[in-house]
Order: structure tokens, then C-alpha cells, then sequence
């Protein structure tokens, strides 16, 4: 099964990469753009869906400092 | 036998009509396309060096410490002690240009190849960069930043640190950056390795990465051609390096090495496979068999001809003899390097491309490296009524006091502190650097013995632009200045030359001169040329980049500790000025402040005082007599003098006599200096007093023009130039 | 004192580690794919990029086998020094508390900095006094120190805190200009800064020295004990 999990700096932590990114788009003429946030994306086939969350627990994640979505999955 | 019309296609690939005849007559058939692509990069400008091979020759390549010469893929000194220092210089001009991060990232990643690839441990990157003016361009300023992002990337990552550089920014580059890198390695004498391959049944055993698309027409043909419009389409031809996987390749081979499990050993640059192979072939007068399908590929898809020309990175080829293949692999297993033998070394001659077991493609070896034409440059110089460069934006207005002018050329780009720049390198690791950046005017690196390495890399194109012979010679000279500066004696030089279009008679009449330039002043230092790289065709439709030939030099001193600093030392010293100059405003940075468009001739020089200056300071440096040497380079000698106050902390009030303002700021590089010591010290050195350190102040007296400026003031117009750049 | 400083495989400074440490006792490598700390009396985890830094800093090489042996190894007291990259995989390995972020300028920085000593009551600073200054450097993307505010008062509160960056010194936006903290226990401690690279004259400061010295004492005391 393809799996798609998205990890982003945790609410409340400060994101620099999201701010730099946030002040750059206005610069090429994009308005009303705001709360963004940069994270990474880690694609995966899996036999068993199930064990995802541990997996984002144990190693795609840092917990402490990340959240981790997983968006969608199917074959 | 005459190109067909179906036969144009060696035109897409960049070969001439000519070229291509001469390939028919040679092989007395058509290529097909697999031999055809091998052809059009081995016999590309980057490859073959056609335009510049003859004039190469000039080069002086003999000296007392030589342990390698050119030709290999990387020169080697002797630095005592058993120990060798492998250098080189090169270029990723146009790859940058087109992506700035990677292009700058994958030439690091390039030259750390080189010479690891002679057996020689990485100790250090230098980096030569130029750009177009930053203020006035984002496109310049995104270069910059991308460019010193990409090579910290790749260095800090692989652990090797960045000890020096330079940086310039004329209008001039603004369509055609520059990107030279150096490296310099380590390696006891015994383990320095030659590329030839050998042993008719010996294994090819290819290291590293998986083979991709990357860079597929890429360096090679981009550096062949000028870049115009369209290049977005070029795009998909990036190489994408990983240090990581280089420093696992990099430990790799010299534990290889060391255990003499290699027959030898090359790296895989531009034009991939083929280039490697060949020259591999070449040097050792065999030929080489190579199966594509046993190529680890990234990608499904390939074909022989991509396989044979990619530039993925991070790869290297060696030849194995059969029963050490076992060995090798499991090394490699180790360091988690793949390993995979491609093929055989044979006595055929011939480059043989098979796609499991069947023939898709031979050529003579000779063909491949040795029939490529080589050109005669037709020089002729620039007429004074067209000149080739147009005149820079005017800075300053006019009307300045001298304080305000010095405080202006310490803000200018072209002088500022490069600290933004330098601190996103890693310029301590391997515990070596006994002086980092901006302590001294070359950076020095403890050697086992006690002794030290001084190493520099200096070039001017603004004024070689004004005159290309002796601009060149005082890149030379400059470069041994900095080394004598911290007690180097000079071993040996590796050069890049970036030039516009050699097809053109003035650019083709810049390069003529300028190696001539090149050439005179090695012979005066008695330094050989180890090894170098050409980078032609940096041109845009409004005309060629300034000749930039970017001078790299090696030296030694016998004792780390005493290496020297740019900075004043002690309150009380004397300050002296060492070495004849004739300084002059032509070529100078304040020329260009006032929009003076580079042109007149250069101050002469006299090689007998250029030694005996470069000596003084050298042994007064070692000796310990002298307190600081610094050279007087860009801005002249109020830049020098304010250099040294605001490194050294100190003020100092000097007496230059009416020298007006070509004294103040007039500039002749690579032959005089600002020392500072005790009377007897300066004397010994030939210096002629011009005043003493002390205060907080830097107070200059030369003749009606007197700048007078608090030492925190040069500071900080010195710190805000490239703030806000990077 | 036998040291051992473990490589992995992306590890740049572990030479360095390896050389600072053999000023002050014993040191040897230790290959990260072995189960084996060869009888170390404490064990450096240096700085570089092991890994590639893929995924996040250290997330990889926490779980490179010798990592087993060394939450073994601290779990029953034995002394464990992370520097940078080391400081990085023990937070990821939950030896020490807290995360590494990225810089706040997003860019690499290398430069010589100020720290002070806040707390000279450990394994780790005994060699200096109480708010003492070092001079180290630092060079390092990911090096901004994070921990929830009421972890870091706990922290602070308990003098785990062992080092912060000088005032104005701090170069990467580490909360409350922490640049070194210790476990509760105290026998393990990750810094930002660069000990190993402040150990000779020729190169720099000898600040660094005090680091591997208290850790010398310590061993030695705990011997006699």
C-alpha cells in the first residue's frame, strides 16, 4: 500500500524556514499568504498500514519538536 | 568522404564540419551514436583543450620540489618530512551559472575527486568566485548566495574545511559568474597514485554512486558553448552532488591505497565514463573493455550512450588485478561504497563499449584523446577606439575627502570583510588551521614536522583587463606575496584560466598574453605549474568576462608557530613599507569607484626587487623580527594600512610624504608590503620607516591629504560591505 | 582514561575528538556497526554529518548498533560526552532532553564564541569555576537548542544547564542561550560547541581542554572510591 506522510514543525515552535518563506512570496507579488510552514514529505509502500504510526513515532518523527500526518493511503 | 545530411547531428553535439571530417578519415567510417556521443565530449573545448593546449606549453612545469607535473589529475610538491601536498584548481563555470547551488556544490565535489584520486587526504578548499555587481542585481545577488551556500553544503558535509577565497563582483561577470575551487590533500610520498591503467587482464572496477541522467550533455558541452538564450532548457543536464556519499567514497580509496589494492585509480568528471576510460587507456598505452549493463543505474532506461557520458557524481574508476577484486569489494562493503567490476584493461587499444556482451561501440584510444585538432589562437588586441569593456557605474561623486575615500573602498564590495561569507564555512575541522581567515593574507596548516603549509589564491580581472600580460604576472606575483606574508616559501602554482571566446582575436590575443604573464613570473619565482584548468567561451551577447586568470599557490614554512598575521601587534612598533612600487591609479579599485572603465597600462615591475621584497619579508617573518606583514593589494597602501589596524585592534599614525593621492590609494599588487616591528627588524627588511602603531586611531599624513578615522569606524564600513548580501 | 569517540559513517570530527582526548588520557575509535566499547571509561559521540544528517540530525545514527551499547553503557552510570552532531543524536536517542532546531539565520555559522559556565558541579566542568568564560567555537545548521518552557525551568532549576552562550554570543537562537546541557543523572552531557577544536595553542583557544580534564578527574575519583 502507498503511504504519504507529512511531518511539520510542531505548533508553537518557531519555524524560520516557514517565516523565510512567508516573507518571500509577497516579494514576487503573492498577497495574503500567511501561517505557512515548512516540513518534509516521506513516501512509502507498506504491507501493513498498521504499523504507520510507529513507525512516524519511532524514527519519521521527532515527537518532542514534530507532527506527523498521514495523509492518505491506498493501492 | 564528406558529412551527409543525416550526418548533421555532430553539429548538435558541437563538432565542426572539419572536426567531423577528420573523425570519418580517422576511423574510415561513420560513428555511430554511442561512439559519436563519446566523440562530440572528448573532443569538446572542455575535454580537449583545443584552444589552449599549444599555448599551455609556455608554461614552466619543472621544479626542486615537484613530485607530480600536469597531466595528472592533480600536481604534487614535496612538503618534507615524507609528505606530499596534492593541489589543483578548476572551474564549474557555466553548471553555476545555470544552478548555483549544485553548480558550485558539484565543483567542490569535483576537485575533492582530483585528489583523492592521486591518494592524497583533502585538507582543505579554497574558492575563487565572481559575480556581477550585487547591488544593482538580484540575479548577482542570488548567485552569490546560492554559490556560497552550495560550496559550504558540500564541504562542511564531507568534513574538509574552507581555509580561504576570494571574492570580486564587475559588471563584467554579471552573465557568466565564475566558480574556481581548489583543494589541496595530504598523502606520505609513497601513496601518491597515477590514473595509467595497466596489466592487460586487470578488472575495471567502477566505485560509488549510481549512474543517473545527471548532467547528460552537461558540463562539457555548456562549457563549449556560450550561453544564450534557451539555456532554461539545459537545465534538466544538472549534476546533484552528496557529500555524504563522497565521504564514504573518499575513506574508501584511501584505505584502497593504503592497502595497495589498486593498480590505479581515477575519477569520473566531466564526460563521465568515457572521459575517465579514455585517459585512463591513454596514459597506459592499452585499451579498455567496458559492459554498460553492469553499471548500477538509478534509473531504469538507459541508454549505452547516457551511460557511457553521464556525469553523476561521486564515482571513481579503478583498475583492479583479478584476485584483489575479492578484496576490494569487501572494503568497499565497509565503507558501504558500492563496487562493481565493468569490464577489463586489454591490449587492444581500442575503447570498447559492450551492452551485455554485445559491441555497441569501439574507438582507438588514440582517436579519442590524441586526434582531436588543436587550434591556433589568432590574437590580435582590442583597438583603442572599441574597447571591450564599457565604463562602471560612478560610486563616488567627486569631491570626497581622503577619509571619506578610504571609508568608501572599505565598504566596497570588492574589499569588505567577507566574514558573512566565510562564517558559513567550516574552517576548523582537522584540527590544522593555524590561521583562519582574515588573520593573515594566506591561510596556513600545521604539517606533522612542525612545519606548516601556506597556501593562497589571488586573481584580478579588472586589471588584467587593462593589460593582460602583466596583470597575470602580478596574480603570480600576489599570490607569492600573501605566502611570504605568513613565512611561505613557494613551491608550486595551479592556475585557472576563465576567458571569453578564444575564437575571437582580441580574447584569443587576452589569453596569449596573459599566459605569456603567467609564464614570465614563474620563471622570476622559479615556481612550476603543477596543474590547471581552462574555462573558455564565458561570454554573453554584450561581450567576454574581464581575462580572469585565478593564480592558486602552495608554500611551506619551517615553523608553524611562527607563521605570520596581517594584523598590527604591539603599540609602539615601527611601521615600515617594503618593496619598490610605482603605485598608479589605472586598474585600481578607486578607478572604478570614479567609473573608469579598465584600460592603460599597468606600473612596471623589476624582478629582481619583486624577489628580494618577497625574501625580506619571508625571512623576517620566520625569524620572528617582523610583527605583521601584510600585502598591499586593492585600495593601495591606505586599504593595507586600515587592514591592518582593524585586525591587529591598534591604531597607528604614518607619514607617507606628498605622494597625493595615487600614494594613498594607487595600487601595485604583489610587491610591496606594510610591516611593522623594532627599527632593526624594519631595516633588515629594506623597509623604509613610515610611522608607528599605537592609539586607537589610523592617522595618515600624505602631503595635504590627511584621513584621520577612529579604527572602529574602518571597522565597521569594512563589516557592513557584504552584510546584506549573504 | 581510556576515551573511545565513535565514527559513523559521515563523522568529521571524530579525528579530531580522538586527538583532543589523547591529550588527556587514552583514546580509541569506535566503529559504529560493532556491539563493543572495548572497556572505554567514557565514550564521545563527535560532531559531523553522520548520516548525511538525512531525515534530521542524528534521527539515523541513534540507531546505529553501538548507540545500543552506549544507552547500556550510560544507564549504568558510565560517562557520555555528545558534541554537535552528538549532542544531536543523544537528544534523539531521549539521553538527554530536548531537540536540536535549525538556526534561526538558517545558515551554517562558524565562529569562535563566548560561553560561560553556569554550573561546575558535574562530571563535565569540574575543571572550571563557576561562571567562568570559555572561548569555543561552534559550527554547526541545526544547533538552536529547544525544550517546552516548563522543561526548561525544570531544567534549569535542577542545574542541568552546564553551559550557556555569553551574552550576545548566542549564535543560533538556542532558548534561554543554553549551549550545553546534562541528563538528570549527570553522567551524560551534549554541547553545540566544539571542545576538541579548543585544545592547542597553534589553532586556537585551550578552553576546550577542560572538558576531557574534568572527565579525567571524574573517572579518577570514582576509581578511588
Amino acid at each position: 500500500m502507498r503511504a504519504r506522510v507529512l511531518v511539520r514543525p510542531k505548533e508553537g515552535i518557531l519555524d524560520p524556514q516557514g517565516q523565510a518563506v512567508e516573507r518571500a512570496l509577497p516579494a514576487l507579488g503573492f498577497q495574503g499568504v500567511s501561517h505557512v510552514h515548512v516540513g518534509r514529505l516521506v513516501e512509502l509502500e507498506v504491507d501493513d498500514p498498521a504499523r504507520l504510526p510507529e513507525m512516524c513515532e519511532r524514527l519519521l518523527a521527532n515527537p518532542l519538536i514534530e507532527e506527523y500526518e498521514i495523509v492518505s493511503e491506498g493501492s | 568522404m564528406s558529412p551527409t545530411a543525416s550526418s548533421s547531428r555532430h553539429r548538435a553535439l558541437g563538432l565542426s564540419d572539419y572536426e567531423y571530417e577528420l573523425i570519418l578519415d580517422r576511423l574510415g567510417r561513420e560513428p555511430n551514436g554511442v561512439e559519436l556521443a563519446m566523440l562530440s565530449l572528448m573532443w569538446s573545448e572542455h575535454c580537449a583543450y583545443k584552444h589552449s593546449r599549444k599555448l599551455l606549453r609556455r608554461l614552466p612545469t619543472e621544479g626542486p620540489h615537484l613530485l607530480m607535473g600536469p597531466g595528472e589529475n592533480a600536481g604534487a610538491v614535496d612538503v618534507g618530512g615524507g609528505l606530499a601536498v596534492a593541489f589543483k584548481v578548476e572551474s564549474h563555470n557555466h553548471p553555476s551559472a545555470v544552478e548555483p547551488f549544485q553548480g558550485a556544490a558539484t565543483g567542490v565535489g569535483g576537485i575533492l575527486r582530483d585528489v583523492f584520486a592521486v591518494g592524497a587526504r583533502p585538507i582543505a578548499v579554497l574558492d575563487s568566485l565572481r559575480f556581477g555587481e550585487p547591488f544593482g542585481s538580484q540575479r548577482s545577488r542570488y548567485l552569490l548566495e546560492r554559490a556560497v551556500a552550495g560550496i559550504g553544503h558540500y564541504g562542511n558535509s564531507i568534513g574538509v574545511p574552507t581555509i580561504g577565497g576570494e571574492i570580486y563582483f564587475e559588471q563584467s561577470y554579471e552573465q557568466n559568474c565564475l566558480i574556481n575551487a581548489m583543494c589541496l590533500g595530504l598523502a606520505p610520498h609513497e601513496r601518491l597514485t597515477r590514473s595509467a591503467a595497466a596489466g592487460p587482464g586487470n578488472v575495471l572496477v567502477l566505485l560509488g554512486a549510481l549512474t543517473g541522467r545527471d548532467g547528460i550533455g552537461g558540463a562539457s558541452v555548456l562549457a563549449s558553448a556560450e550561453l544564450g538564450e534557451g539555456d532554461e532548457a539545459k537545465r534538466p543536464s544538472v549534476q546533484i552532488g552528496d557529500p555524504f556519499a563522497e565521504k564514504k567514497l573518499l575513506e574508501c580509496c584511501l584505505e584502497l591505497l593504503d592497502r595497495e589494492l589498486l593498480v590505479s585509480l581515477q575519477d569520473l568528471g566531466a564526460a563521465g565514463l568515457t572521459s575517465s576510460a579514455s585517459e585512463m587507456a591513454s596514459k597506459g598505452g592499452v585499451g579498455l573493455d567496458i559492459d554498460v549493463s553492469r553499471v548500477p543505474l538509478r534509473e531504469e532506461g538507459l541508454e549505452p550512450f547516457e551511460i557511457m557520458v553521464s556525469e553523476s557524481q561521486e564515482r571513481m574508476l579503478c583498475v583492479v588485478a583479478p584476485e584483489r577484486v575479492g578484496q576490494v569489494i569487501e572494503v568497499c562493503e565497509r565503507w558501504e561504497t558500492l563496487a562493481t567490476p565493468i569490464g577489463s584493461v586489454t591490449d587492444s587499444g581500442y575503447v570498447r563499449v559492450l551492452d551485455a556482451g554485445t559491441l555497441v561501440g569501439e574507438l582507438p584510444v588514440e582517436v579519442l584523446v590524441d586526434a582531436c585538432p588543436l587550434y591556433d589562437l589568432e590574437p590580435v588586441p582590442a583597438p583603442d577606439d572599441a574597447p571591450l569593456y564599457g565604463a562602471p557605474d560612478r560610486v563616488l561623486a567627486g569631491g570626497e575627502s581622503a577619509g571619506e575615500t578610504l571609508l568608501a573602498l572599505l565598504r566596497s564590495p570588492n574589499i569588505a570583510s567577507r566574514r558573512p561569507v566565510f562564517e558559513q564555512y567550516d574552517w576548523i575541522v582537522q584540527s590544522r588551521t593555524v590561521r583562519r581567515p582574515e588573520e593573515a593574507d594566506a591561510a596556513v596548516l600545521t604539517l606533522p614536522d612542525g612545519g606548516a603549509i601556506g597556501v593562497s589564491i589571488d586573481g584580478n580581472g579588472r586589471r588584467v583587463a587593462c593589460d593582460p600580460r602583466a596583470g597575470a604576472t602580478e596574480a603570480v606575483y600576489e599570490c607569492s606575496a600573501n605566502l611570504a606574508c605568513v613565512g611561505a616559501e613557494p613551491l608550486g602554482l595551479t592556475n585557472c584560466l576563465n576567458f571569453g571566446n578564444p575564437e575571437k582575436p582580441h580574447v584569443a590575443w587576452q589569453l596569449v598574453e596573459a599566459v605569456e604573464g603567467l609564464a614570465h613570473a614563474c620563471e622570476v619565482l622559479g615556481v612550476p605549474v603543477v596543474g590547471g584548468n581552462v574555462s573558455l567561451y564565458n561570454e554573453a551577447p554584450s561581450g567576454p568576462i574581464f581575462p580572469t586568470p585565478v593564480v592558486g599557490m602552495v608554500g611551506r614554512l619551517p615553523d608553524a608557530s611562527r607563521a605570520g598575521r596581517l594584523g598590527f601587534a604591539r603599540e609602539g612598533d615601527l611601521i615600515a613599507l617594503v618593496g619598490e612600487i610605482e603605485p598608479s591609479l589605472t586598474g585600481s579599485e578607486l578607478a572604478k569607484l570614479r567609473g573608469a572603465a579598465p584600460a592603460g597600462s599597468l606600473p612596471p615591475m623589476k624582478a629582481a626587487a619583486v624577489r628580494d621584497a618577497h625574501r625580506a619579508v619571508r625571512d623576517g617573518i620566520r625569524s620572528a623580527a617582523l610583527h605583521n606583514a601584510h600585502d598591499v593589494s586593492e585600495g593601495g597602501v591606505a586599504v593595507a594600512l586600515a587592514e591592518c589596524c582593524v585586525a591587529g585592534g591598534l591604531g597607528s599614525s604614518v607619514d607617507l610624504g606628498d605622494v597625493g593621492e595615487v600614494g594613498l590609494f594607487g595600487e601595485a599588487p604583489g610587491r610591496a608590503f606594510v610591516v611593522s616591528g623594532p627599527l632593526d627588524a624594519l631595516e633588515s627588511a629594506g623597509g623604509r620607516v613610515i610611522g608607528r602603531v599605537g592609539g586607537d586611531r589610523l592617522s595618515i599624513r600624505a602631503g595635504e591629504l590627511q584621513p584621520d578615522l577612529a579604527v572602529s569606524e574602518l571597522g565597521d564600513a569594512r563589516d557592513s560591505g557584504l552584510r546584506k548580501l549573504v | 582514561m581510556k576515551f573511545g569517540v565513535i565514527r559513523f559513517p559521515g563523522s568529521c570530527d571524530e579525528v579530531d575528538a580522538l586527538q583532543a582526548a589523547a591529550r588527556v588520557g587514552d583514546a580509541v575509535l569506535l566503529w559504529h556497526a560493532d556491539r563493543d566499547l572495548h572497556g572505554v571509561d567514557a565514550v564521545v559521540v563527535p560532531g559531523g554529518f553522520s548520516y548525511g544528517d538525512y531525515l534530521r540530525a542524528g534521527a539515523i545514527a541513534r540507531f546505529a548498533p553501538v548507540m545500543e551499547e552506549v544507552s547500556e553503557f550510560a544507564n549504568a552510570g558510565g560517562l557520555v560526552l555528545g558534541i554537535c552532531n552528538g549532542f544531536q543524536v543523544l537528544c534523539e536517542a531521549g539521553l538527554l532532553p530536548g531537540a536540536l532546531l535549525p538556526n534561526l539565520s538558517l545558515r551554517f555559522v562558524c565562529r569562535q564564541v563566548g560561553l560561560e559556565v553556569v554550573d561546575n558541579d558535574s562530571a563535565f566542568t569540574r575543571a572550571c569555576d563557576e561562571g567562568q568564560r570559555l572561548s569555543i567555537p561552534v559550527k554547526h545548521t541545526t544547533g538552536r537548542f529547544y525544550a517546552p518552557a516548563d522543561e526548561l525551568d525544570r531544567l534549569e532549576a535542577a542545574g542541568q544547564v552546564l553551559l550557556r552562550y555569553a551574552p550576545g554570543e548566542n549564535p543560533n537562537g538556542s532558548l534561554r542561550d543554553i549551549a550545553g546541557v546534562r541528563n538528570e543523572r549527570g553522567n551524560v552531557f551534549g554541547l553545540m560547541p566544539h571542545p576538541e577544536h579548543a585544545v592547542d595553542p597553534l589553532t586556537g583557544s585551550t578552553d576546550g581542554l577542560k572538558i576531557f580534564e574534568s572527565m579525567r578527574t571524574h573517572v579518577a575519583d570514582r576509581v578511588l572510591v
